[in-house]
């Protein structure tokens, strides 16, 4: 759990960030937006003391970060960021292992925790290992870069804009496998992002900052469906019926009763089964479930109501 | 604007090789065979009565034997021919240095066969014709490494190779009748110790102006407020000519030595090594922390962010990140350094420090050439071998992570 509360960086006479207060309970993520030089990286950077705070504090799991040292708190706090910052002298293993070795951690269980990594990360251990970072592609060093930010098994991983230089269809799949990542480990994650989509698609709630200032902290759907602040209408701007279906999936619309024609899977977004209907002129489309077996169908008009302004 | 730009480099470079490939010659061939034929108009080897009388020059077929001056005629004409056509780089660098052990060795037996049977006053020394060939096709072989691209340990074989060969030219006694091994053979043992004091105030003030300069590199890297004043006065002391610089010092550190009982008990005098070490320490510093700095300022942001952000400290950043990301561009200048202190120390000698340069000062006093070349020649060796092994390591320290990545 991390507690940020009244947080608050002056530079000279500018206050960039502004008593920015929430929290980010186990195992969520938390996607910060807003405009550039909003104050994002500076509040990120603030949580594990990269920066200073002018006031305010910061609790992980209940202890206060100024409790002890910086460079051993950010021991236990994962760091991924733009560009990635592999180290160009040091191979992908000695790269992910940075952290466990900064820790003391044995040899052995350095590297069987290495390889279960790159094996997690879809870069089979035999074949990475001894690469350099500069042979790697862009996604490639992403997934090294996340991979070496969870070597030590932090609960906390922070991350600004991880995702930023990876080409859209990349991006799409790393974001899924970060998510399935974080199922799996429980990490809390605290993702800085400057695309709303991104942020809708990771997050369980959505802090939007403006001019250092928070003026929104709540769930995506929330978010979108009550907007606080003009800003945050904009930011989502105006494809939000859109937004709204790419946050439900066809299983909680499905119902009883017949449909012909190509099938849409349960677990497939509200707006995919949307676009389906409109594409193929249909009303309904049979819905199936992961194996195949039709379990009932979906009506474009249920999809149409979900799509409007909560009342 | 180099977006837009970019698309039409490839015609252009692609029309430049046409034309050259065009011309019939290589450039840079006619210009050694010039060299080289210009060569055969002066005067192979130098024959004097006794060290200190002007010389009379002999042409490369008084020099020699007819058969063996024929020989190294046809070899020199055809290197000739084959640096001027377009021919694989390979066969210019092996007919190259095949010609250069030909010169080696002619000259040797000119100076046997110049030389009266028994006359130990005589001297023959390498004409202008011999120095000029020597030149041309020196540059012809590193010519042809360059197109080679050779990997950086091969060229430092093909160094070890050639230094080979020329121990064992030197050992076999080919050379022993050339004035300059004359010179040699009156100081042998002087010879060895002044190489030594030589190397020793090189390599000395070299690491001491690493072990000073790259924490205070390291120093102005943090703090850019000090570092224009810092390098700009390691700038002025870069801008004092070298004779000057030595002379300056000479009263401080006498001084020193007469006021400060452990300063000359240390061996530090006015003269001597103690000025000469200052100096070309002095002069080493500027490249040193100056490479430094731009070295830790090149360091990727990201990576040394990403250093912080993991929990190194300031320290386990410097050395494991920083230190060794910027190590090939400190490694140039220790190349710069090196080279420029293996020259300077020739003038320490006129402070009694020493080195290679007594020889070329009492060369120039007794107005014997010969002495002059015992102590430049092997002066020139050393900072070219130097220049060789020192560029060969920098661009195995930068390359080596771009190799390790293709295993
Ligand atoms: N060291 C500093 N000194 C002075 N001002 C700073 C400093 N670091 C950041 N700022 C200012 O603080 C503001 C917020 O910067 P920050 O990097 O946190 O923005 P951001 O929201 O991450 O922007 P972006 O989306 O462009 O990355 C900017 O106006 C920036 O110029
Ligand atoms: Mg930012």
């Amino acid at each position: 759990m991390v507690e940020i509360d009244d947080l608050t960086k002056d530079y000279a006479a500018r206050r960039v960030v502004d008593g920015v207060s929430f929290t980010v309970g186990d195992g969520e993520i938390a996607a910060v937006v807003g405009p550039s030089g909003s104050g994002k990286t500076t509040l990120l950077r603030m949580i594990n003391r990269l920066i200073e705070p002018s006031s305010g504090s910061v609790r992980i799991d209940g202890k206060d970060t100024r409790a002890v040292p910086p460079h051993v708190l950010r021991r236990g706090i994962g760091y991924a960021i733009q560009g990635y910052g592999l180290f160009p002298h040091r191979t992908v293993a000695q790269n992910i292992a940075t952290v466990p070795r900064l820790m003391g951690w044995a040899r052995a269980r350095i590297d069987a925790r290495v390889d279960a990594l790159l094996d997690l990360f879809q870069l089979p251990a035999a074949e990475f290992r001894h690469r350099m970072p500069n042979s790697l592609s862009g996604g490639q060093q992403q997934r090294v870069g996340v991979a070496r930010a969870l070597a030590a098994e932090p609960n906390v991983l922070l991350m600004d804009e991880p995702f930023g230089a990876l080409d859209p269809i990349i991006r799409t799949k790393a974001q899924s496998d970060l998510l399935a990542i974080q199922r799996r480990f429980g990490t809390t994650i605290i993702v800085v992002t400057h695309d709303i989509e991104e942020a809708i698609h990771l997050g369980s709630r959505i802090a939007v900052l403006d001019a250092g200032k928070l003026v929104q902290y709540a769930t995506p759907a929330d978010v979108i469906a009550r907007p606080a602040t003009p800003l945050v209408a904009e930011l989502i701007g105006g494809d939000r019926p859109f937004r709204l279906l790419s946050l439900g999936k066809v299983v909680d619309l499905v119902e009883a009763g017949p449909a012909s024609g190509e099938p849409i899977r349960a677990d497939a977004s509200l707006r995919d089964a949307y676009a389906e209907l409109l594409w193929t002129r249909r009303d309904v489309l049979p819905v199936i479930d992961a194996t195949g077996t039709v379990v009932g169908r979906i009506r474009r008009d249920a999809i149409t109501v979900r799509a409007g302004a909560p009342s | 604007m180099r977006r837009a730009t970019s698309p039409e480099a490839p015609e252009v470079s692609a029309i430049a090789t046409t034309a050259r490939s065009r011309l019939p010659f290589d450039k840079l061939g006619v210009l050694i065979a010039a060299m080289a034929g210009s060569a055969a108009f002066l005067p192979f080897a130098t024959f004097r009565v006794n060290r200190i009388v002007l010389g009379e020059g002999r042409a490369l077929f008084a020099a020699l034997p007819f058969g063996e001056a024929a020989f190294l005629a046809i070899a020199i004409a055809a290197g000739i021919v084959l640096a001027v056509s377009k021919t694989p780089a390979r066969w210019r660098l092996a007919v190259s240095l095949a010609i250069l052990v030909a010169l080696c060795v002619a000259i040797g037996h000119a100076s046997t066969f110049l030389t009266p049977p028994g006359d130990r006053m005589a001297r023959v020394s390498p004409g202008s014709g011999f120095w000029l060939s020597i030149f041309a096709f020196a540059l012809l072989a590193a010519d042809a490494i360059v197109r080679l691209k050779l990997a950086p340990i091969v060229r430092i074989g093909i160094l070890a190779a050639v230094a080979l060969f020329l121990a064992l030219l030197l050992a076999s006694g080919t050379l022993s009748d050339l004035s300059i091994l004359r010179e040699y053979a009156n100081r042998g043992d002087t010879f060895w110790r002044e190489a030594r004091t030589h190397l020793a105030l090189a390599l000395g003030s070299l690491a001491v102006a690493v072990v000073a300069g790259v924490p205070l590199g390291i120093v102005l890297h943090g703090r850019r407020g000090w570092r224009a004043p810092v390098l700009s006065v390691l700038n002025v002391i870069q801008t004092i000519p070298s004779l000057a610089l030595f002379g300056l010092l000479i009263a401080p550190l006498a001084w020193l030595a007469a006021n400060v009982p452990l300063a000359a008990a240390l061996g530090i005098s006015g003269i001597g090594a103690a000025p000469a070490m200052v100096a070309l320490f002095a002069y080493s510093l500027l490249p040193v922390v100056a490479n430094t700095v731009v070295g830790l300022d090149n360091v990727p942001p990201a990576a040394d962010d990403a250093a912080r952000g993991m929990g190194m400290t300031d320290w386990q950043r410097l050395v494991g990140v920083q230190l060794p990301l910027s190590f090939p561009v400190i490694l140039t200048s220790i190349r710069i350094v090196l080279v420029q202190n293996i020259g300077l120390a020739t003038v320490a000698a006129l402070i009694g420090a020493g080195g290679l340069g007594v020889f070329v000062f009492q060369g120039i006093g007794q107005s014997a050439m010969d002495l002059v070349l015992l102590g430049a020649v092997p002066t020139v060796a050393l900072a070219f071998v130097a220049a060789v092994v020192l560029d060969a390591t920098v661009e195995m320290a930068s390359t080596r992570s771009a190799r390790r990545g293709r295993d």
